[in-house]
């Protein structure tokens, strides 16, 4: 591990590039100022450009590796959205200042919002949620409303299969609901007997994730949801998997009645460590007027469209703000950017090639001796790896293979997601990869499984070439010491 | 799988109940259910007093790879818990069947032991899961 920079300091270093320039234009009162100086490193310009490029170099991101992280789509971020993203226009717009200031803005956020309502086949869209588990919440939320104004307080059940993103469930507990799971069958669709006796008049929704986190596309989608609309509950669709279906089929089109998608996900924007996301959501007639805010709306004054927020006096029946100002804007921004590069028809070679390429690598996979989770099925953007009988036969763990792909320059794939497949690899190559990067790949899992097999090579130790060596993640879990304290406080 | 008590009775959820001689019975979860889940980091326990209907949430079970919940295999009242898990939890990994023990329930009913398994029918039905 390399020096923390506050390990760095020494009293009086200053970095200039970095300093502040002046504090005299904020009027901040005199009781308010500390005393006491904050505890703030004191290093030289180019200590701390060493410093934080030299961290940089240690990180695994889709700019310098190939990156099959199953479940959260990273694909590569086009340049143009983020420097768009960061015009002076943009990016130095004061989230108070009024509305005719902020136009063009407002017109990206409002056109952002038509093009997710266009391609999702939803009659509204916002954008507030922050961040995907926001998106959940603001859906199960509206779902409750939707019930409540009806009278139907009883309604607390959502249904959610077993394969669901955990954030589901817990989604459903942190909106009062009560979770009912159901089984998933041994093809990868979910059990449609176990679904008939689960729904009943206590229904407020199911959750479903379409194609789901198997990796394959629930085939009785719209069996599934004339029974949960013709018992009174409705349907939300979880859009982890959108990247699948983008421009192909819309949830409004499979009877959804409310969605959230991953913005930072399907239309591509950073991500990975945290932050920042948006969960936009989209709904359809019967969930309009619960819609959180703010929502950007146009109206047409002497000929000219204007945009402005939706204020609550207009959506008095909506869940509520969810953000202070809309959501996180640069994240939006960058979204925007990259649905009017790609246009109808891009959207539709997302999906294309995200499936061709999974489906590809697949199939390479299976015909170099790796078992598929569900072999008889055709993958979605993504598909599942099990190495049961590799650990079974000569101890090669879904992990091992995952720490000896980073040996090998390869971020890992999602590992031990979905629960209901053992010793799984879920892996999510994107339609941003060419065929050489996917033959590598299949390359270098070929090796690393040959190795294991014929030649004894145990990684228990891997990686070796990495920052920091096979972390002991339950010793981290059991011992969390998350803060830096420079005098061992 | 390790050793499987001879005189413990098991659930298809992974569970092992054992009668005590007061008429109460320890519950825990089994050793290939420790194994599936991995390192155990926490462990969520019930209030001794509380009532629980036959498959209520008992406890959660939280390892490095996932959260569980454990269902109550028969109802009763939780007349104590093992609070030892609260600073330990590995002891459901170290000693599924002694250690770490969860709850003990007063049955509300007489149990039924049909619906559950012998050591043998639940070492068969772990096999079986393993193929």
């Amino acid at each position: 591990m390399s020096e923390l920079i506050f390990e760095k300091s020494r009293s009086g270093r200053r970095a200039f590039a970095q300093a502040p320039t002046s504090s005299e234009s904020v009027a901040i009162p005199e009781s308010m100022l500390r005393s006491d100086r904050p505890r703030l490193p004191e290093a030289s310009e180019l200590q701390t450009v060493r410093h934080y490029t030299r961290l940089s170099q240690k990180n695994f991101s889709i700019d310098t590796q190939f990156y099959p992280l199953g479940s959260c789509t990273m694909k590569y971020n086009p340049r143009a959205c983020n420097a768009l993203a960061l015009l002076p226009g943009f990016a130095n717009r004061h989230p108070l200042g009024p509305a005719d200031h902020g136009q063009g803005f407002l017109t990206c956020m409002f056109e952002l919002q038509e093009m997710l309502k266009d391609v999702t086949g939803m009659k509204g869209v916002s954008l507030t949620p922050m961040a995907g588990a926001q998106g959940e919440l603001a859906g199960v939320a509206m779902i409750k409303a939707y019930h409540d104004a009806h009278g139907n307080h009883h309604r607390n059940e959502i249904i959610c299969p077993d394969a669901a993103h955990g954030t589901n469930p817990a989604t459903a507990t942190m909106c009062g609901c009560i979770v009912k799971e159901i089984p998933t069958l041994a093809d990868g669709d979910i059990d449609f007997d176990a679904l008939q006796q689960v729904v009943g008049p206590n229904t407020a929704g199911i959750m479903l994730t379409n194609p789901s986190t198997l990796g394959v596309f629930e085939r009785r989608i719209k069996e599934v949801a004339d029974l949960v609309h013709d018992a009174g509950g409705l349907l939300y669709y979880d859009g982890a998997n959108l990247n699948a279906i983008l421009g192909k089929v819309r949830p409004g089109d499979m009877d959804f009645d409310v969605i959230h998608m991953n913005l930072h996900k399907t239309f591509s924007t950073p991500h990975g460590g945290g932050g920042p996301g948006s969960g936009a959501v989209g709904v359809n007639e019967r969930l309009l007027p619960y819609m959180p805010i703010p929502v950007v709306g146009k109206k047409e004054v002497n000929g000219k469209p204007v945009y402005d927020w939706v204020a609550e006096a207009d959506i008095p029946q909506s869940i509520g703000r969810l953000s202070g100002f809309m959501g996180n804007s640069g994240v939006l921004l960058r979204a925007y950017v990259y649905m009017r590069m790609l246009g109808r028809d891009g959207m539709e070679r997302v999906s294309e090639y995200a499936t061709l390429n999974a489906n590809y690598l697949a199939v390479r996979l299976r015909d170099a001796g790796f078992e598929l989770a569900f072999p008889e099925r055709r993958a979605s953007h993504e598909f599942i790896v099990t190495l049961k009988s590799e650990a079974k036969t000569f101890n090669l763990t879904a992990m091992d293979v995952a720490k000896a792909l980073l040996d090998k320059n390869y971020h890992a794939p999602t590992t031990y997601f979905p629960l209901l497949v053992p010793e799984c690899l879920l892996i999510e190559p994107t339609e941003t990869e060419s065929k050489e990067t996917l033959d590598n790949f299949v390359a270098a899992m070929v090796e690393i499984v040959t190795a294991a097999k014929e030649d004894g090579v145990d990684y228990k130790e891997a990686p070796y070439t990495m920052p920091v060596r096979r972390l002991d993640d339950v010793k981290a879990a059991r011992q969390l010491d998350l803060a830096f304290r420079p005098d061992g406080s | 799988m390790s050793e499987l008590p001879g005189d413990l009775l098991y659930t298809k959820e992974h569970e092992w109940l054992r009668r005590e001689e007061d008429g109460s019975v320890t519950i825990g979860i089994t050793d290939h259910a420790q194994e599936a889940l991995g390192d155990l980091v926490y462990v969520e326990l019930p209030e001794v007093g509380l009532d629980l209907d036959e498959g209520g949430e008992m406890a959660v079970v939280e390892s490095v790879k996932a959260a569980s919940d454990v269902y109550a295999p028969i109802g009763g009242s939780v007349v104590a818990v093992n609070e030892t898990l609260a600073d330990d939890p590995e002891h459901i990994n170290s000693d599924a069947y002694g250690d770490g023990w969860i709850v003990r329930m007063q049955p509300s009913d007489a149990i039924d032991e049909s619906a559950l398994m012998s050591p043998d029918d639940y070492q068969q039905f772990c096999d079986e899961l393993d193929d």
